[in-house]
């Protein structure tokens, strides 16, 4: 194969997913702008402005109907994608579901930042922790260059699998952070991707079909089952565009997760998005001292890789999952308990707890990192601990 | 009056682009009689978009669908913005060369009263502000018809529904109905109008002139309502012209900012007949005051309308057919 050129440019992480859109150059873009993914629909919009590309963009009054405004333009067989972030994406909760299960490809570009009250515009998870169970596949990226790239293989896993695919940044910490992106270029992005090739739409008038009936206790059970095999079959499906995507393009990007310095662990930290990249540098710290700690950074959130975890964990004594949102349920966020329920079956099953931190923006310093591994240390030392911990907040 | 939006009863009937049969509307119900005149009105494809409400229920039910054209439905509130998406695909797929720009689609959404005056209101004002060339319908049968008749801002004064009921102290719904043909007129829009199920040569008429022009068109088409409204099932369509010839409903149209009203009752019928053919408004019997209210709020209307009306001829300007 033809060897790929790369450019390494500074971007944002907003620019870094406004950029993939530019190359991506999607049919249709309906979008309305919200701190800190603002800067996506602005870049994009100047793109139009300029003829970059030949996109029909959508200047929505809310991003209830952006969802809406994506629905309808998927539904008629056109390349789709939008972006938001927090209350945007809690505003869509209800087109979400409908985008999923009517089986649309669109993509979204997401911007991590809590959700109110109180109003807070700062990262953390809770926007798209909150859309877990909407049918869409979620990627949760560390840094913009593994947002570009993955927001690139949003489009092929989606038109794939004909599922919806958010693809999120940490909000300011990424969104608004500059470093180094290996950009490619514009025609092997769109050689990639080619056109979409739909199996219906509502503009074959030749062909009428009716999108989004009446469902009721006769055929929406299996309806469902059938959107729950789709989610299954995208395990499959993202495994090979990111294989492929690697081989093609020459890159090594961690298809559901990232195992680092796993190898030996006894012990084992879970973190998801920027935070992994000071837990990296925590467990290199202590790796150092000579203890045998490891991370593994969860990429894809759903479908829920739960396989793989089994497989990462299975000889580590405990582990700390770490998560950006809490459930509100008094049992911890909902990274930890999807994965303490994925190593239940575990013939050694490892002692495992939750690190809550970072809500609404709040720093999360090294000396954490480093506070997080001692008390997994603590935990696989047989010390009693409580499941859930909040870090960094004043008690 | 000779036009190029007419279409005779038989050009109509041998068009005939019909629901498919087994649908579950209510005996009596009319949309099902707007769907047929608005799809036998284009000379186009049209493919639909229709918000959650009571024609969506009825015509959808999978595996059976009524539907001859293409038909999207997404939620209750979004109609106006799921076409949009859909009309916007289209511009994107014919600039791209994807599919031919020869034979021009059209785009209509159906939306009843709630998910038009009321959820689906911020959608459809940003849906037109935007430009979109598409034709909005609200079949307006004044309740939330499809969730068992509770009031909505179109249900007139003084009707009794099951969240407006008609009690001891309450003569029912204590609000007037929201102008929205106006509140659509006021978006600029090129063309709105006002019709009625009952008027089908002045509602088709309607029609083929909102699908003639490019941008956003807007019609409100009177559509009652057999068990919402209390009156029986043969008698939609004299229910309709009541309300017509009562003055209480009028038919009109605001062409590029200009009004015009398309029929005047030559001898109005009273107010109470409109009224005492629907039991939503039995209850009036009791309350003189409010059919008062009824008769002030109808020429309150039409003053507005007559005064609206003067501007062609105050600017001189012709009216374009």
């Amino acid at each position: 194969m033809a060897e790929v050129l790369k450019t390494r440019q500074a971007l944002t992480g907003n620019e870094a997913f406004a950029y993939a859109m530019k190359q991506i150059n999607p049919d249709v873009v309906a979008a309305y702008p919200i701190t800190p993914a603002t800067e996506i629909v602005q870049i994009f919009s100047k793109y139009v402005a300029d003829g970059e590309v030949d996109t029909e963009f959508v200047a929505v009054e809310s991003e209830h109907s952006a969802m809406s405004a994506c629905i309808g333009a998927a539904a008629a067989g056109a390349r789709v994608m939008t972006g938001t972030a927090s209350q945007g994406l809690a505003l869509m909760h209800e087109m979400l579901y409908i985008a999923s299960a009517l089986r649309l490809p669109i993509v979204l570009a997401e911007v991590n930042r809590a959700l109110s009250a109180p109003i807070n515009i700062h990262c953390d998870h809770s926007d798209t922790m909150g859309s877990r169970d909407a049918g869409w596949i979620q990627i949760y990226c560390e840094n913009a260059n593994e947002g570009y790239h993955s927001l690139i293989q949003a489009v092929k896993i989606a038109e794939t699998v004909n599922l919806p695919v958010m693809v999120t940044l940490d909000g300011f910490i990424i969104s608004h952070g500059m470093e180094v992106v290996e950009t490619l270029e514009t025609d092997a992005v769109r050689d990639y991707l080619g056109k979409r090739k739909p199996l219906y739409n509502v503009l074959d008038y030749e062909n009428p079909i009716m999108v989004g009936p009446l469902d009721l206790t006769d055929y929406y059970f299996e309806h469902k089952r059938q959107q729950i095999e789709a989610m299954k079959k995208a395990k499959s499906v993202i495994e090979e565009v990111i294989t492929d995507y690697n081989k093609r393009f020459g890159f090594d990007f961690p298809v559901f997760a990232e195992a680092y310095r796993m190898e030996d662990a006894e012990y084992a930290i879970l973190s998801m998005s920027s935070a992994a990249g000071t837990m990296k540098e925590a467990v290199d710290i202590m790796r150092e001292k000579g203890e045998k700690v490891g991370l593994v950074r969860l990429k894809v959130f759903r479908p829920f890789p739960y396989e793989v975890l089994q497989e990462l964990f299975k000889n580590v004594k405990a582990i700390g999952v770490m998560d950006r949102s809490d459930s509100v349920n008094t049992m911890g966020g909902p990274v930890f308990n999807e994965v303490r329920s994925a190593l239940y079956d575990l013939s050694s099953r490892p002692k495992i707890m939750n690190f809550v931190f970072g809500l609404g923006g709040r720093d999360f310093p090294l000396k954490d990192a480093l506070y997080i591994i001692n008390r997994v240390k603590e935990l696989k030392e047989g010390k009693t601990l409580d499941f859930v911990e909040y870090v960094g907040v004043r008690e | 009056m000779a036009d190029n939006f007419s279409l005779s009863l038989k050009e109509l009937a041998r068009r005939n682009v019909s629901l498919a049969p087994g649908h579950r509307a209510c005996a009596g119900c009319p949309f099902p009689a707007i769907i047929r005149m608005t799809l036998s009105a284009s000379d186009n494809p049209v493919v639909v978009a229709n918000a959650t409400g009571c024609m969506e229920v009825t015509t959808s039910i999978f595996p059976f669908g009524s539907w001859p054209v293409p038909w999207i439905h997404s939620a209750f509130e979004n109609a106006a913005a799921t076409i949009s998406g859909v009309e916007a695909a289209y511009k994107a797929l014919v600039r791209k060369g994807i599919i031919s720009a020869d034979k021009k689609i059209k785009f209509i959404a159906f939306g009843g009263d709630g998910g038009t005056y009321d959820i689906g209101l911020q959608s459809l004002s940003g849906a037109v502000e935007r430009g979109h060339n598409f034709l909005y319908i609200l079949y307006d049968n004044e309740g939330y018809m499809n969730t068992g008749i509770q009031r909505s801002s179109s249900t007139p004064y003084g009707a009794s529904t099951t969240t407006s009921p008609a009690g001891k102290v309450l003569p029912g719904k204590l609000q007037h109905k929201k102008p929205i043909v106006d509140i659509m007129a006021a978006h600029g829009i090129p063309y709105v109008a006002q019709a009625s199920v009952s008027h089908w040569n002045d509602y088709v008429k309607k029609v083929r002139k909102a699908l003639s022009i490019e941008g956003p068109t807007f019609i409100a088409v009177y559509s009652p309502c057999v068990p919402g409204w209390g009156y029986p099932e043969n008698k939609s369509i004299e229910v309709a012209k009541i309300a017509v010839e009562s003055g209480f409903w009028p038919l009109y149209e605001v062409e590029n900012g200009y009004y015009k009203i398309n029929y005047r009752p030559r001898n109005p019928i009273p107010i109470e007949e409109f009224v005492k053919s629907q039991a939503r408004f039995a209850h009036l019997i009791n309350y003189p005051e409010a059919i008062e209210e009824l008769k002030r709020f109808i020429e309150e209307r039409w003053k507005f309308l007559e005064f609206m009306e003067k501007r062609r001829e105050i600017e001189g300007v012709k009216e374009n057919v």
